[in-house]
């Protein structure tokens, strides 16, 4: 399993807006990620990176190009297979965690479990494992706002596991944190939640969290402009 | 093996989402349950008017009411010649017919005051549509001077009478024979009167004519469509029960005021309950909307979502509904106990008009958080 190709990306494009106003946000962009590995998508702002993440994830249709995720091509299902896709393949850990503060942490970790209609006491079950493998088992029946970020992140790990995705996908992770929690974030992720069936991308500006990539894509101006490993990378920053 | 079960774990979600954010909440239920406190009083109390305006009509009982066609209300009764009485006991299928006089009169009271009374004169040969006595003898009515009182809410605005009990009546000397009760009492708060038709018509002043109404008891329903129009070519009306009731109802409803300025506060308090919770609703929504894109993203379906919204809404307005009504109905017990004279009245239609006005509210107000839903795009999540 490990090494082989889960995600195939091939000439994506993205453009938004029409005629004079049209801004072609991802150019022929190619590349492939693989089981077992921590692909991180780098560059500046409006390089197109979160972009490519969506079209990647299969929230943003491209204008041009296709998605290859486990033999499947996403772009070509209606909506709700889609949907059910993401539901079954992909867990997403989003930049502001989103988690919805009138629930309890528990009930937070358990929605992918619900929405894939487990029933209710079974879903709370499971999460409390899912919270247990990120450490806040003992947080479990509070709000999240009464967490800190570092936890919140944890908690919305915890329930990007819970669908057992394939495919977890990290947007900025560590901006909302301070450079020594973000760091625990990523190793923790890479060191227990990273498994040989199982594929991280995560979009970052964040070079104190290079050394933890496996492989980093660099893009600029929407286009994909090379690749480094993420100890080189770490390297080049200490310098 | 996990269990499997339908949706029902989102709907969960989704009230707790709710219900667990106290403070909109809270503003969702007081803002419905005021809607549908003022809209199922608005209602009963119109209800209970029209009931009480019809109040003749039920407790006198007949089945078919003649009347000059300009008659629109129990109390505006128009004198008839004789000769319709006559002429409706030979019309085909008329098993028996009976004059009735309805009129008012002053009751000089036992301290020189004077009130007004209804007097209900009643056939002297068959006493249809008598009340139901409570004290004395229906018989005694045929005594000298004799009149039967309705102990009703305004029985006291005659200093509560007993049997034996004399008054003046339109200068007349009157006695009290006995105490009855009727099914409902009359809209306007004034003592009513039974006596027999010749003595009401010989008591109270009137024009040429004397029979307020002849009431007629078909020989089967079968025959009422006959007998009203063998009625309409002399010139007059024959309505069963229900037609003047209706008849009574759309002039309280349409032509006097009563209907319009009852229709209006229904509607305002509508929408205020439309406003109030669509717009708590509203905010709901907006400050979820992140993460219902999340949910989106993470892998719910549209129709999931909308389905927790209509939850939330029809939920939150059934909560609503049940505590307007019962607001309501506490108010109206409370109110009947201490004002006697208190029309208002909680019917089925009043209750499922007013569900029906709850549900479009929830409608609207789940209509508008759809609509945002719907249109949050889960790539908004990621782009901030």
């Amino acid at each position: 399993m490990k090494g082989s190709v889960i995600i195939s990306a091939s000439n994506l494009v993205k453009w938004f807006g029409e005629g004079e106003a049209r801004t072609v946000a991802v150019k022929q962009a190619s590349f492939e990620a693989q089981y077992g590995e921590m692909l991180y998508i780098v560059g500046p702002s409006g390089s197109g990176k979160t972009t490519l993440l969506s079209m990647i994830s299969g929230i943003l249709r491209p204008n041009e190009g296709s998605v290859i995720v486990e033999n499947q091509d996403i772009w070509s299902m209606k909506d709700d297979d889609l949907a059910d896709l993401r539901l079954n393949k992909i867990g997403f850990v989003f930049q502001d965690y989103h988690l919805f503060p009138r629930l309890t942490t528990v009930e937070n970790v358990a929605i992918p479990l619900i929405l894939k209609k487990t029933e209710w006491n079974a879903a709370m079950e499971l999460a409390r494992d899912y919270l247990d493998i990120v450490g806040l088992k003992d947080r479990a029946d509070l709000q999240p706002v009464k967490l800190s970020g570092g936890e919140q992140q944890r908690v919305a790990i915890a329930r990007a596991i819970a669908g057992q995705p394939d495919i977890l996908i990290f947007d900025e992770p560590t901006a909302s944190l301070d450079g020594d929690t973000g760091r625990k974030i990523v190793e923790f992720v890479k060191t227990n939640i990273l498994n040989e069936k199982r594929a991280i991308i995560i979009v970052t500006h964040d070079s104190r969290i290079y050394e933890y990539a496996d492989r980093i894509m660099k893009m600029e101006d929407g286009k994909i402009v090379g690749y480094e490993s993420g100890y080189e990378n770490s390297q080049q920053h200490e310098k | 093996m996990v269990e499997m079960k339908p949706v029902s774990g989102i709907y969960r979600v989704a009230l707790k989402l709710l219900m667990n954010d106290k403070s909109k909440f809270t503003a969702l239920l007081v803002g419905i349950t005021f809607a549908v406190f003022l809209m199922v009083m608005m209602m009963s109390m119109f209800s209970g008017i029209l009931a009480r305006s019809c109040a003749p009509v039920y407790n006198i009982g007949a089945k078919i009411w003649v009347m000059d066609p300009a008659v629109n209300n129990t109390n505006s009764s128009i004198p008839m010649p004789d000769y319709i009485l006559s002429a409706s006991r030979s019309i085909p299928g008329v098993k028996y017919s009976v004059p009735l006089y309805f009129g008012s009169a002053l009751v000089k009271l036992k301290n020189g005051a004077y009130q007004a009374a209804t007097v209900v004169g009643l056939d002297d040969a068959t006493l249809f549509g008598r009340p139901e006595m409570i004290e004395g003898r229906i018989e005694d009515i045929f005594a000298d001077n004799a009149f039967v009182v309705v102990k009703d809410a305004e029985y006291a605005k005659l200093e509560s009478p007993k049997i034996g009990t004399q008054f003046e009546i339109n200068d007349n000397s009157a006695t009290v024979v006995g105490l009855a009760k009727v099914a409902s009492s009359g809209l306007f708060g004034i003592p009513t009167l039974y006596t027999t038709y010749n003595r009401a018509i010989t008591y109270i002043p009137s024009a040429r004519f004397t029979t307020s109404y002849v009431l007629i008891e078909p020989k089967s329903d079968a025959d009422i469509p006959g007998i009203q129009k063998a009625i309409a070519k002399l010139g007059y009306e024959a309505l069963t029960r229900d037609q003047f009731v209706k008849k009574v109802s759309n002039f309280y409803t349409y032509k006097t005021g009563v209907g319009m300025n009852i229709m209006m506060m229904t509607a305002i308090s509508f929408v205020v309950g439309l406003s109030i919770s669509g717009q708590t609703f509203y905010t709901f929504i907006l400050e979820n909307i992140g993460k219902f894109g999340a949910m989106k993203a993470i892998g719910a379906k549209g129709n999931e979502l909308v389905s927790m919204i209509l939850v939330q809404a029809v939920v939150t307005s059934l909560i609503g509904y049940g505590l307007g009504v019962g607001a309501a109905s506490t108010f109206m017990i409370i109110a009947k106990w201490r004002v006697p004279d208190y029309a208002a009245q909680l019917t089925y239609p009043t209750l499922g008009l007013a569900l029906v006005m709850v549900m479009i509210i929830a409608g609207f107000s789940s209509y508008i958080g759809v609509r945002k839903v719907l249109q949050i795009q889960p790539f908004d999540i990621f782009r901030g």
